[in-house]
């Protein structure tokens, strides 16, 4: 699949409980950076050149819900909206944003101006050409306050929108912005189809025209989604002729699906990557495929909790943690450790901040130096008369959260610390205690965007109700460093910003960050041309192919 | 037919209140419809949240919502699902419907056709090696858990043997096949759900008919009958069962809400898009119309229900018909 629109201009999606199962999700297009990837079976080249034809059936958990990109939020959506729309500017497979459907840009000096040219033979699926109006169109629709959508706050930045010529625009901010442009990778809409019309009251909801490489062809709810290539695609015509996704909402019913080959795609859960895979038949017609996910979990303190004020109490709590431990037990070694909110793998991840490996009996002394003593012989520590004790809370349905908070337990409690675990449902976990502030430590995840921007949840200011600073982080250094890197372009300097931030991150430890898993997607071995990369491996989709003499079904147009 | 009429005007009332209930009940639920797309959603500011509650009504106080509701009920307007897709609640149901009423009444028809001869020849032969088996076998039934069973089945029948398809309820290639093809290819897919699903419910029907007949052929016209000379088969077969069978004419009552009920679990096992998904998952999202809408189904087919029971039993047994 190529990658998720949405993701361009989310900073970070929500691990929350709808993520807690993409966790586990069928759903392998998420950006996902190539770590020991198996490589494709080698075939000889006579038997491999890439030809057009065959169909290629995903297993996915859940139904699309709607199929314009502009009301979506969920990822099944997000993934079906991928292959129809495209949007000016996309990430490739290092990462950087380049042209789609905007030739060029030209960003101006003072960096408030963003100009697009526009690529020419761009069609949309019924035919008609795409022109700027179009993406004058898109970026009403987003910011009109009648639109029900998720994504309107960075379209809200832009002052002016200027359209110059059928194939040229500007748009014009308020003060420099450096994920602008990643926002312009949201899906483009068809004007000629949706304007004067009702955006929630559009057929195009379930009946979509974009200009991707794959144009809509028949939906059946909760069962399958049927797309087909579009063969006057800007980018040429996609050699896989369709695309079917098929609705199981079972994990393990999907896993017995693909035994039994009529399924080609799915992601693996750890537990099936490691134990039910391993046989010669499975590795016969399925290659497996093992990246690092855009996505990290953490166990949050809530600083204005007495016990959590002193930044020693949380280096020792950390130190505590055996975090291997819980890589290797929760996700059976299908992770890793990771010290700061940015990929372990990627270019805004700095390996140099202070790191606190597990070690108890210096997290003992640490405690220690913050008063913390065990003076009453309970085995507990204690403070002022009080015990250390707190409970962690964490949402329902995600059972790699609960079991490596069962884990903290038993590591904290080697130290002297009494925890208890609390498991809720997933609306009350926010609005009673996640908003409320009413927790001590929680253990969340956030997902890692493809933009290093993280002021929403750092920022000193975000911390009102419903906002994301939640555990409510205060660090003027921090507020600075973060407005500087997203008002500034160059990447180098950005870096720079972004790597003093997690220096301060780390030292802090407001979170204990735990952990990053892998996305572990297998597919079926008859496709060929799939090439791992810093992205994931959906970035070049349509480049993926099934050779004749392989190709398994003829496609009844 | 007096009586029939008082009885449905007793029921809007009452259908009335329950729509009460569960509108408050729901509405105390934490969270609501916007919570999924806006909470913990970077994108998300103030101004935003806003402009989706108010495009939602959810600004409003919940008894405005609720007679706001309640109005464009009585017009028969399900009104409009609160999820991302927007569509009418009464679409959304319809297409579910059907599947979910097939399996059901397929179900019905094989616990029924299966626990009744196992329940008279178990009362029959009380404590005999047939009633201990079976009841055996169906206590198992009773126990296992479906998920487990359901996997377990598809293995053997689906992966192993490849008899069965292993889950949805129709092929890929469904619409090309003709029409004798396609009635064929969803009889193979529901050969699974049916089986897994009836063999839970075997047990309690089939100990209820069991109860029911041993009461009955103990009552002293069951020894007339015998003591007349009539055979054994006459006995048990005219004269016992017909008795034994009038209670279940309350539990058939009973199942007509059912019927449009899915289990989560099951659906979820199978990959059935039915209506315990589309609950379960409306529930989740908070999307208020669609949980509305399907109580409001299921109350007032629980309400026929009772009135279909009623009616029949007047209908079957004379001693409790209503004189005018």
């Amino acid at each position: 699949m190529r990658i998720n629109k949405n993701l361009f201009v989310i900073i970070m999606i929500i691990l929350g409980f709808l993520a807690g199962c993409n966790d586990k999700s069928a759903q392998t297009e998420n950006p996902v950076k190539g770590h020991e990837t198996k490589e494709p079976t080698p075939v000889p080249a006579a038997e491999s050149k890439p030809a057009y034809g065959d169909m290629i059936i995903i297993g996915s958990i859940g139904d699309a819900s709607v199929l314009l990109p502009v009301l979506a939020s969920d990822s099944a959506s997000g993934d079906i909206n991928g292959l129809i729309y495209n949007g000016l500017v996309r990430y490739d497979r290092d990462i950087n944003l380049i042209g789609e459907l905007a030739e060029k840009w030209e960003i101006s000096e003072d960096k408030l101006t963003i100009r697009f040219f526009l690529k020419k033979d761009v069609k949309w699926h019924d035919g008609k050409p795409f022109t700027s109006k179009d993406v004058e169109y898109t970026y009403k629709v987003y910011v009109d306050p009648k639109t029900p959508t998720a994504y309107s706050t960075d379209f809200l930045r832009v002052k002016e929108f200027r359209v110059l010529d059928d194939y040229t625009l500007e748009v014009v901010y308020e003060k420099p912005y450096a994920p602008a442009l990643g926002s312009w990778g949201q899906g483009m809409l068809p004007r000629h189809l949706l304007e004067g019309v009702d955006i929630t009251e559009s057929p195009l909801k379930r009946n979509p025209v974009g200009t991707g490489p794959y144009r809509f062809k028949d939906w059946t709810t909760g069962e399958k989604i049927i797309l087909d290539s579009f063969h006057d695609y800007f980018d040429g015509r996609p050699y896989i002729d369709r695309v079917m996704t098929r609705i199981i909402p079972d994990l393990a019913t999907m896993f017995l699906e693909l035994k039994a080959l009529s399924l080609d795609q799915m992601g693996l859960t750890p537990l099936q990557y490691v134990r039910q895979t391993d046989t010669k038949w499975f590795k016969d017609n399925f290659n497996k495929y093992k990246y690092l996910g855009f996505g990290y979990s953490y166990l949050g303190y809530n600083l204005q909790d007495w016990k959590f004020r002193d930044q020693r109490v949380r280096q020792a709590l950390t130190t505590a943690i055996n975090r291997e431990s819980i890589v290797q037990g929760v996700l059976l070694g299908l992770g890793t450790v990771t010290d700061t909110p940015y990929k372990p793998d990627s270019f805004w991840y700095n390996q140099n901040v202070t790191k606190f490996p597990y070690d108890p009996e210096k997290a003992k002394e640490m405690l220690a130096e913050a008063g913390w003593k065990d003076t009453d012989g309970d085995g507990i520590l204690d403070k002022d008369g009080k015990p250390f004790e707190f409970t962690i809370i964490t949402n329902h349905g995600n059972d790699i959260r609960k079991n490596a908070a069962t884990i903290i337990q038993r590591d904290l409690k080697k130290v002297g610390v009494e925890v208890k675990i609390r498991v809720i449902e997933w609306a009350a976990f926010l609005k009673n205690f996640i908003n409320k502030r009413n927790f001590e430590a929680c253990l969340l995840g956030w997902g890692i965007g493809v933009d290093p921007n993280q002021i929403d949840i750092w920022n000193s200011k975000k911390t009102g109700e419903n906002e994301l600073n939640f555990v409510n982080f205060q660090n003027p250094e921090v507020d600075r460093l973060l407005d500087l890197g997203a008002s500034t372009y160059d990447k180098e300097e950005r870096k720079k910003y972004y790597d003093r931030f997690q220096e301060i991150i780390a030292e802090e430890q407001p979170y204990t960050f735990l952990f990053v898993q892998y996305s572990l997607p297998t597919i079926n071995s008859r496709f060929h041309g799939i090439e791992p990369a810093p992205i994931g491996i959906g970035y070049n989709f349509v480049k993926w192919y099934v050779p004749k003499a392989l190709q398994k079904y003829t496609i009844q147009p | 037919m007096r009586f029939l009429i008082k009885r449905i005007a007793l029921m809007i009332p009452t259908l009335i209140g329950i729509t009460i209930i569960s509108f408050a009940v729901m509405k105390m639920a934490p969270g609501d419809p916007t919570s999924l797309m806006t909470d913990l959603n970077p994108n998300m500011n103030e101004e935003a949240v806003k402009r989706i509650r108010a495009h939602y009504g959810l600004d409003q106080p919940w008894h405005v919502q609720y007679i706001k509701w309640l109005g464009n009920m009585v017009a028969l307007d399900f009104g409009k699902s609160f999820a991302a897709d927007n569509r009418p609640v009464l679409d959304k149901i319809s297409e579910r419907i059907p599947i979910t009423i097939l399996i059901n009444i397929l179900s019905l028809i094989l616990i029924f056709s299966v626990s009744i001869p196992i329940g008279v020849f178990s009362a029959v032969k009380q404590d005999s090696l047939f009633d201990r088996v079976s009841s055996l076998i169906v206590f198992i039934g009773f126990a296992v858990p479906t998920f487990w069973l359901a996997l377990l089945l598809m293995i053997l029948f689906g992966v192993k043997l490849d008899w069965l398809p292993i889950s949805g309820f129709r092929s890929l290639n469904y619409s090309y096949l003709t029409p004798l093809g396609q009635i064929l290819d969803i009889s193979k897919h529901l050969v699974l759900p049916i089986f897994v699903s009836a063999f839970g419910g075997l047990a309690g029907m089939s100990r209820y008919m069991r109860s029911n007949m041993l009461e009955v052929i103990r009552q002293d016209y069951i020894t007339t009958a015998r003591a007349k000379g009539l055979d054994e088969r006459t006995v048990i077969f005219k004269h016992a069962l017909r008795n034994a069978l009038l209670p279940l004419i309350t539990i058939l009552g009973l199942s007509v809400p059912g019927l449009i009920g899915g289990s989560v679990i099951f659906e979820t096992i199978f990959a059935i898009p039915g209506m315990g998904q589309l609950f379960y998952q409306s529930v989740m999202m908070r999307d208020y119309p669609t949980i509305m809408g399907i109580l409001v189904i299921g109350a007032a087919l629980t309400l026929f229900g009772n009135l279909l029971a009623d009616l029949l039993y007047s209908w079957a047994d004379p001693r409790i018909r209503v004189s005018d």
